[in-house]
């Protein structure tokens, strides 16, 4: 591995000393076609690059670029303390780095004249979340055992740059996704992953839904989640909420079906965004959602309760951190309690906490669940499970700190995480749904579901 | 699993080559002749006739090119395989011949008949794929037959292979520049073309081959806008950017007369039968200096097209069609797009840090659009640093005197964070707040000398640099401070703030005489210890002490500037000889000697602390260049508005043609695509009305004469707006014979855009004027002299009725079949009505002279009406919750500023509050308990409701004057 990207400044030095648009054909011996004043292709190449450094996949979709452009990355990423700091826009004299991190991998585009950066990271995006779909989960392992399905993925999302085929619906009719079972048959009788008739989805109407579905059981459920994102200040009031929800659906219907989707109370919904699938004019004239599916899990919507209307906020956090001058010992002491519940349960509650560096260790005795106290990231985190109101769970003890320093500045935040089951916070609820133009009846199904989203506490 | 032993294979193959990349070519293979020996079973099974060893071989090698090895020595294996039957072999085989077909040419060429054979495959789908594979072979040789191929392809029946033409023609051009004036006429032919399919992709290759060819736009204008809602969004991305272009070159600037708009405002308001008099004649004269501004309706379309696309789960659509609202839009409508840009902020942080770079540009221009989102910006500590510091910067820029207190309360949080880059730049953001704001000037600087004893000293030394700018502005009243910091240069460290120190100590010597010479020794005595910066203002000090008080410093200076004189940098040097020429007084000196003490203690200018992203919307938002904030290659520049409009005909596609032929292909699209054509899609595929917030409440409604009030009037003004939308529609069509009658809707029209965010007065006196109709008017005033207590209803209704009968006599011309896509139209235009935000102007009298001091009052009511309401600095968006239903057990209260004053006194305004009951029970005895408002504020309390299950009434709030 190393020794290829210890070839890398060699390689790009002689190239910066060559200069001129073409150095990136100059690393071939061979012929260079001539490159023509004006810029072409939005996305030249893609690497892939894991925590370690190592480029572990590459993709051209034009001329080749030479990995060794990735050093400029690489100082980007040295000067950056912590990876979500990368910059994702870096400029090379003959390049553009576009990146995006996710999973622990950087996903570097290579560009190479103007384009819209946010068209380059959408995509970038979209392609990790395709792999999502494809695989389960994306990895660097994954991605190295599935290499060809990959290849042959980004293969047909981009032409010459530019996207062409994105709905995975479509990417699965032309490259079928691996399952254990299709890996063995594969093996036995030497069939492939590549769909054997031709992909028509392309030329569909519904783009988004592959045609010839066919399910025994037909079923639809809808999940409305919805998250609350806050900051509360030390006294504990508000100082800003916000609640952002999404309807995530899992829709294994048959043949051609047309969904509308009601609200019983759709002027909540501040600000929406939709699937492609969701017919805009039927929701600005009825407030209904009406849609083709496409197969399997998608997004349906996603939106916002804006800020003016006032956010139940569910629990609460009393706390007691303090340290004092000149003693190396502090107090600390934090108990949950819910709060505007609506009569449930609040779960899976989960604190954590970010201590200043001069915290060495922390002595402290939770009510229930567990606490982890790491003394090398100074984390706090507190796994709470569920708040019973008659016994609020509680976390106390005492704080050492490094002799000798002074006591720090500032009081940690504490983020909070939870999960309110069967509640939509905002009072959201679907009226009912329809389907038409199939015959069947399907199973339908709807879930709420609150959770934090970025919640925080600061003391 | 297929893939991992060609893992183990390579990288055993990697080890024992060391450097195989680069420039391994087969020429050179007799060295590596283990590594030939090495890919001859995969050549073996190439030539096999299993097509499971083909496949397994072609994965191989596949892995191979993933990882960046190279595979060229087995081009010949892999050619062969290129008419394979087996797809997924042939599809690697593709994979492998466009990746290497460059390094081999004369062997790539084999492969090329199958291609040419596959383009005439009955199926379209191969013949696409043929075409794709054949385009992306970069092979110069086959020039004339990739043009040959695109240019049949282009002519295809089916638009998916169209579509593949379409990619293929900037990839020809990449190859061969010199095939341009052949790839354009192309490219006009698939511009033409009526499916969403390939208009993307046809726009893109027009950006990359022949953008400056603007004309070849010009017929199909109409059509991009009317498609792009169906088109991929992608596509919608590419489409927009150009048509941004497309409308900076073809229309006029909306916001030219901005300010005689203004002047209208003011009239209106105010406008008596004498007054209209003399309007119409400044109005006549003002004409005369500029022709009145007319939205060309083709603009107006695309504006009205694109935004639906602020929806879209995209966030390149959405920043696409935000930045063609920020460049083309009229000041008044580019509000919308504020919330769609929140929105993103809830995405990955990659896309968080271009919409907030995008954001920070625009709310230097337009502060008011972000300012209701004023929260949205604020910071969390588990927010990368990167983020952090450009939310700040919007912070920054939204400061007012209004939130300003809000903002610094915030500030100080972010203040004790761990992030110490991220301080830094709150004491910088800090710094600009008080430069802007006179009125936290002094605040500020107290918290930032409070810093000063922070422990860390970058934190100090931050301080110290922002005081300095700070005292600046007023250095009279704070030689406390600056002696404070005198005594910081005994532990402070960093250069940067010794050197701000001691260069404030030089400037304010004279407010500080007793400290500064005590500095200076200080520092003569460590001086060549110190940073070059350091040492340069030291000299600076000793100059300027030797001025003011020479009797004290004058060996120090001495001293220093011989120490200065033998430094190793040659700044240092330099401005060592210099200084002292000019202010030690020789012989030879001269003339100059005289003017020191007016050269060194001038009065010079405070700094003006900026934002980094002023000026930036020079290049356009959205884009790379932007981001950089510097020119990237290929970027096209974004071009003024130009002063006359270019010929609008152009548009017009040759006119009974077109009328027939838009008609056609709607109907064509309407067979070929049931899902999107919904029934009520007829005349425009564009947009869709939103009347339900009216409908809903007037369902509720009972029948009380106070029903009819305002929701019912922007209603009746919304139709009548999307009545005359309706008529520009059928204006498209009808062009020719309808030329004068155009100029009178346009007029009325200039009225209604005129009035977005103004109230709907002004639209009348426009009217009014316009058209000789005074009746309304002074009914009006009729009705508001009588009436006292329902003052603002029977006026709302008054106008209602006005509009009403606008709108009937406007409907006499209008066909009714038209009245169905006028509805739909609506929706827009009242967003549209999106207000700027009012302007806080300390009124000068008491009583209010315009609409503006009136606005002002309202945003203060506001505050005292509603202390659950986060920030009084909203800007007057339609309707405000008082109390949301959840909380009010299903009752409901909404508030909105009707923009009338009452009649009853002139000092009062009229606050509408609507009531909505969604309980099942009756609500009972509403009225004004106890009202407590602020000093200077009255309010006319409403007589007791006894029952309503819906019901609106008019609740009046004078307000202070003087604020």
């Amino acid at each position: 591995m190393l020794p290829a990207r210890g070839a890398g400044p060699a390689g790009e030095a002689r190239e910066e000393l060559s200069g001129g648009g073409a150095c990136v054909e100059s690393t071939f011996g061979g012929f260079a076609p001539a490159q023509p004043g004006a810029a072409a292709a939005m996305i030249h190449s893609l690497f892939l690059i894991n925590a370690s450094g190592d480029i572990f996949l590459e993709k051209h979709w034009k001329s080749v670029v030479s990995r060794s452009v990735c050093d400029y990355f690489f100082e980007a990423q040295e000067r950056a303390s912590e990876a979500e700091n990368v910059p994702p826009v870096i400029p090379t004299p003959h390049h553009y780095l576009l990146s995006v991190y996710r999973h622990k991998i950087f996903f570097v585009a290579v560009i190479q004249s103007e384009v819209p950066p946010l068209f380059v990271i959408e995509f970038l995006h979209r392609v990790v979340d395709t792999f999502q779909d494809y695989f389960g989960v994306c990895s660097e392992v994954i991605i190295k055992d599935n290499v060809v399905v990959v290849y042959e993925v980004l293969e047909e999302m981009l032409d010459n740059g530019f996207p062409l085929a994105t709905e995975s619906n479509i990417l699965k009719e032309l490259i079928k996704p691996p399952t254990i079972l299709r890996t063995v048959v594969n093996t036995i009788t030497g069939s492939t992953n590549v769909g054997d008739q031709l992909p028509t989805g392309q030329l569909s109407v519904v783009p988004w839904r592959r045609t010839g579905v066919k399910y025994t059981n037909n079923e639809a459920y809808f999940d409305v989640i919805e998250e609350i994102d806050a900051i509360i200040d030390k006294s504990g009031s508000t100082i800003t909420a916000e609640i952002q929800g999404v309807i995530d659906a899992c829709v294994k219907l048959t043949g051609m079906p047309d969904l509308t989707l009601s609200f019983m109370n759709p002027r909540l919904l501040d600000d929406v965004s939709f699937h492609p699938c969701v017919r805009f004019k039927r929701w600005e004239s009825e407030r209904i959602l009406s849609f083709i599916p496409p197969d399997g899990n998608f997004r349906l919507l996603s939106y916002h309760v804006s800020a003016q209307n006032l956010v139940a906020i569910p629990v609460y956090v009393k706390h007691n951190i303090s340290f004092r001058d000149g003693s190396s010992l502090g107090r600390f002491e934090i108990t949950v309690g819910p709060k505007q519940t609506m009569g449930k349960t609040v779960e899976g509650v989960m604190v954590t906490s970010q201590m200043p560096k001069s915290v060495l260790n922390m002595t402290l005795t939770p009510s229930q669940g567990t606490h982890v106290f790491d003394p090398v990231t100074k984390l706090l985190s507190w796994d709470v499970g569920k708040i019973n109101p008659q016994k609020l769970p509680s976390l106390k003890g005492s704080v050492s700190l490094q002799a000798g320093t002074s006591k720090p500045d500032e009081n940690p935040t504490i983020n909070l995480q939870f999960k309110i089951q069967q509640l939509a916070i905002s009072g959201l609820k679907v009226n009912r749904l329809d389907m038409y133009g199939e015959k069947y009846k399907p199973f339908k199904g709807i879930k709420y579901m609150t959770k934090a989203g970025k919640f925080q506490v600061r003391t | 699993m297929a893939a991992s032993p060609a893992y183990g294979e390579e990288k055993g193959g990697s080890s024992s080559l060391g450097e195989p990349e680069y420039g391994h070519d087969p020429a050179s293979g007799g060295i590596f002749s283990s590594d030939y020996k090495r890919h001859d079973d995969l050549k073996e099974m190439l030539d096999s006739n299993k097509d499971s060893l083909k496949l397994e071989a072609m994965k191989r090698i596949v892995a191979m090119i993933a990882r960046g090895k190279n595979a060229s020595d087995l081009f010949p294996a892999v050619v062969k395989n290129v008419a394979c039957k087996n797809i997924e072999v042939k599809k690697l085989v593709y994979v492998y011949l466009v990746r290497y077909a460059e390094e081999q040419q004369d062997l790539a060429l084999l492969s090329i008949s199958t291609f040419q054979r596959g383009l005439k495959d009955p199926n379209q789908l191969i013949r696409a794929s043929a075409l794709r594979v054949l385009s992306s072979i970069r092979v110069p040789i086959i020039v004339p037959i990739m043009m040959l191929a695109i240019k049949e392809a282009a002519s295809d029946m089916s638009p998916y292979v169209r579509k593949t033409a379409a990619h293929a023609i900037p990839k020809l051009y990449s190859l061969d520049s010199d095939q341009k004036d052949q790839l354009i006429e192309v490219i006009e032919k698939l511009l033409a073309d009526k499916t969403t399919l390939v208009a993307g992709s046809v726009v893109m290759a027009f950006e990359e081959v022949c953008p400056e060819r603007i004309d070849l736009i010009h017929k199909n204008y109409r059509k991009l806008c009317n498609l792009l809602i169906d088109v991929e969004e992608w596509g919608q991305v590419v489409i927009i950017n150009m048509l941004t272009r497309y409308a900076r070159t073809q229309f006029l600037s909306p916001n030219q007369n901005e300010s005689l708009l203004e002047e209208n405002t003011e009239k209106a308001f105010y406008g008596s039968e004498e007054e209209d008099a003399k309007d119409a004649k400044a109005e006549a004269a003002s004409l005369a200096k500029r022709k009145p501004y007319v939205m060309d309706p083709d603009h107006r379309l695309l504006l009205r097209n694109t935004k639906p696309l602020l929806q879209s789960r995209n966030a390149a659509v959405v920043m696409a069609v935000a930045q063609l609202y920020f460049h083309l839009a009229p000041k008044a409508e580019v509000g919308v797009i504020a919330k769609a840009l929140v929105r993103l902020l809830r995405s990955h942080s990659e896309v968080q840090y271009v919409v907030l770079q995008n954001v920070a540009t625009m709310s230097i221009k337009r502060r008011g659009m972000f300012e209701p989102y004023l929260k949205s910006f604020y910071i969390r500590s588990t927010d990368p640093t990167q983020i952090k510091i450009l939310k700040l910067e919007v912070l920054t820029n939204l400061a007012n005197e209004t939130n300003i207190s809000t903002i610094l309360r915030e500030f100080q949080t972010y203040i004790r964070s761990m992030d110490k880059d991220f301080v830094a730049a709150t004491i910088q953001a800090i710094g600009r707040c008080a430069t802007n704001i006179g009125k936290v000037r002094d605040t500020c600087l107290n918290g930032l000398v409070q810093l000063l004893s922070n422990r860390d000293e970058l934190v100090v030394a931050e301080s110290v640099v922002v005081i300095k700018k700070l005292l600046q502005m007023q250095p009279a009243q704070h030689s406390e401070i600056i002696k404070h910091m005198a005594k910081l240069t005994d532990n402070i460290q960093v250069p940067m703030a010794r050197a701000s120190i001691l260069w404030l100590i030089g400037e304010y010597c004279e407010h500080v005489p007793k400290i500064a010479p005590d500095v200076l020794r200080k520092m003569a005595k460590s001086f060549t210890n110190e940073e070059d910066i350091v040492k340069l203002q030291v000299i600076n000090l000793a100059a300027k002490l030797y001025l003011t008080n020479s009797k004290q410093s004058k060996l120090l200076t001495q001293y220093v500037l011989n120490l200065a004189k033998y430094d190793q940098n040659y700044d240092i040097r330099d401005r060592a000889r210099f200084i002292r020429q000019l202010i030690v007084p020789t012989e030879k000196s001269g003339a100059l000697n005289k003017y020191a003490k007016k050269l060194f203690l001038a009065q010079k200018p405070a700094p003006i602390l900026e934002s980094s992203f002023k000026d930036r919307d020079h290049f356009q938002l959205g884009s790379l260049s932007h981001l950089l904030n510097a020119k990237a290659v290929g970027y096209q520049e974004l071009p003024d508005w130009p002063d006359e409009a270019p010929d609008p005909s152009v548009r017009n596609v040759e006119v009974p043609e077109w009328t027939k032929c838009t008609s056609r292909e709607k109907r064509k699209e309407k067979v070929e695509k049931p899902f999107y054509s919904d029934s009520e899609g007829e005349s425009g595929p564009t947009e869709s009305a939103d009347s339900e917030p009216e409908s809903g409440s007037e369902e509720h409604s009972s029948s009380s004469s106070s029903g009819s009030s305002s929701s019912d009037t922007e209603e009746e003004e919304e139709e009548e707006d999307s009545r005359e939308q309706s008529e520009d529609k059928e204006e498209e069509e009808e062009e020719e014979e309808k030329r004068p009658k155009r100029k009178d809707k346009d007029g009325s029209r200039k009225a209604v855009s005129g009035s977005a965010g103004s109230p709907s007065e002004e639209e009348e006196e426009e009217e009014g004027a316009k058209k000789g109709k005074k009746k309304a008017p002074q009914g009006r005033k009729g009705h508001a002299e009588t009436s006292s207590e329902e003052a603002s209803t029977s006026e709302s209704s008054s106008s209602g009725s006005d509009s009403g009968s606008e709108a009937e006599a406007k409907q006499r011309k209008v066909p009714p079949s038209s009245k169905a896509s006028s509805k739909e139209i609506s929706l827009l235009d009242l967003d549209d009505f999106t207000p700027p935000p009012p302007q806080p102007i300390p009124s000068s009298s008491i009583i209010s002279t315009s609409l503006v001091t009136d606005l002002e009052g309202l945003t203060l009511t506001d505050t005292s009406l509603t202390p659950t309401l986060l920030s009084p600095a909203f800007s007057a968006v339609k309707t405000y919750e008082l109390l949301h239903r959840m909380a009010g057990e299903g009752l409901a209260v909404e508030y909105c500023f009707s923009r009338r004053p009452f009649p009853g006194d002139p000092h009062m305004v009229a606050v509408q509050i609507q009531i909505s009951n969604n309980t099942d029970t009756e609500v009972k005895n509403l009225r004004v308990n106890e009202p407590k408002p602020l000093s200077g504020m009255r309010i006319q309390e409403f007589p007791e409701i006894v029952a309503a299950l819906w019901f609106q009434s008019a609740w009046r709030q004078g307000t202070q004057p003087a604020w």
